[in-house]
């Protein structure tokens, strides 16, 4: 219990910088209104989401509601409001892969996750997305996850993957451990 | 534009005069025609036209318009009433209504709801029957605003609060979120100080909400509990 509260200030305090970095770009960018999507779009591409806060903060730097700016961002599918999992997994829902279940495979993966799509795991492990097309229809139904494609996905596959990226952490930490364990011999 | 000139036009057989520039919508409504809608607020410079349900057929155009964005011109000839007209009406209606639970009796705008008024004017059912019952996946209430909350089920999406509430001097207002299936009202960034208490004063998008989608808070806690001791009793 103590660990996740731990864990929730770490995120707190990642997102806190995120928002002050934020607060210090924001008065570089022009206020006419136009700009409103570019700024947006900016503030995304270098923080890889826009935090709840930092709608508020353009709310404010561009003098318009704020609700205006939710309204604006939710419309279009190429933002997120969540940061970006260290395993980002995308869901292809294309037309191949819709039709051979990719829908099956989205909610295997909510339900191993306990995150809705567009969301991100508490511990920022994993964020889920659900992708049109990622341009291997052959082999639907298509999982990305990171760079790597996962090919004929089935839900026994959804717990593989997962188990995968668990073990390969667990290895890095075992090899971390080790080599600080070499270090402090030394 | 002088208001004086006066235009006149005919509407089912009816010869009405109304000052040049008003909407045909309007101009219908005043003179105690009938015309069904949902998105149209009087004096909208630019009505969203988005309801559906105030179309019209004018003699010389090729297919029914709607009344809302329209302006009256000398010597028009309106029809309100025919089957080209009703049938849009009533597929637009059946839409509206896919996603209603019809739950009238527990709804603080039972007996003053526009969508009742509607459907008894297109002796139209108030539960989906043609079309499939399509819920929207969205919490009962939405509690986000400090006073008011939004039943996102009862919605139509009409968007006169949006529009009475970008006319408020103060932009705390609310807007359209998210699209499509999923568009809500949201009410973000109404958590600051101070917007609880201008809110509470204003009333305008409660107000004018057709459905009672949006209400107070407190009001509503108290017709619940009312309703409460009159199911009980």
């Amino acid at each position: 219990m103590s660990d996740n509260i731990e864990q929730d200030q770490e995120v707190d305090l990642e997102e806190q910088q995120v928002l002050d970095a934020i607060a210090v770009e924001l008065p570089g960018f022009s206020r006419d209104v136009h700009q409103l999507l570019p700024v947006l779009q900016k503030i995304q591409h270098t923080h890889g989401y826009l935090p709840r806060d930092s709608m508020v903060m353009v709310a404010a730097h561009f003098a318009v509601a704020a609700a205006k700016v939710f309204g604006i961002a939710t419309f279009y599918n190429q933002f997120r409001f969540n940061p970006p999992g260290r395993h980002p997994i995308k869901v292809c829902l294309g037309t191949a892969c819709h039709v051979k279940g990719g829908e099956i495979i989205l909610e295997n993966f909510t339900r191993r996750l306990g995150i809705e799509e567009g969301e991100t795991t508490q511990d920022r492990e994993y964020s889920l997305e659900r992708v049109a097309c990622v341009g291997c229809c052959a082999l639907a139904p298509v999982v990305v996850v990171g760079e790597k494609i996962e090919s004929y996905v089935t839900p026994s596959k959804v717990e593989g993957v997962i188990t995968e990226i668990e073990i390969q952490n667990e290895i890095a930490e075992r090899e971390k451990a080790k080599d600080e364990q070499q270090s402090d011999s030394e | 534009m002088s208001k004086d000139r006066m235009v006149t036009l005919t509407v089912d057989g009816l010869e009405i005069s109304v000052p040049q520039g008003t909407k045909l919508l309007k101009a219908c409504l005043d003179n105690g025609i009938y015309i069904p809608n949902l998105c149209y607020i009087d004096d909208m410079e630019h009505p969203p036209a988005s309801c559906r349900l105030c179309l019209v057929e004018i003699e010389g155009r090729p297919d029914p318009l709607p009344s809302c964005s329209q302006k009256v011109e000398d010597g028009m000839v309106v029809h309100t009433e025919t089957d080209a007209v009703r049938l849009l009406q009533k597929t637009a209606f059946r839409l509206l209504v896919s996603t209603n639970h019809g739950k009238c009796r527990l709804c603080m705008a039972n007996k003053h709801c526009a969508m009742q008024q509607i459907a008894k004017f297109l002796h139209m059912p108030l539960r989906t029957k043609k079309l499939r019952y399509i819920p929207k996946d969205m919490p009962e209430v939405i509690e986000d605003h400090p006073c008011i909350v939004y039943e996102p089920n009862k919605c139509v999406l009409c968007g006169r609060c949006v529009y009475v509430c970008s006319r408020q001097n103060y932009d705390f207002a609310l807007d359209f979120a998210r699209r499509g299936f999923n568009t809500t009202i949201s009410f973000f960034g109404s958590q600051e100080e101070g917007v609880g208490d201008y809110c509470r004063n204003c009333r305008a998008c409660v107000d004018i909400c057709p459905v009672g989608a949006l209400n107070f808070k407190d009001e509503r806690d108290a017709f619940l509990q009312d309703l409460q001791a009159k199911i009980s009793a």
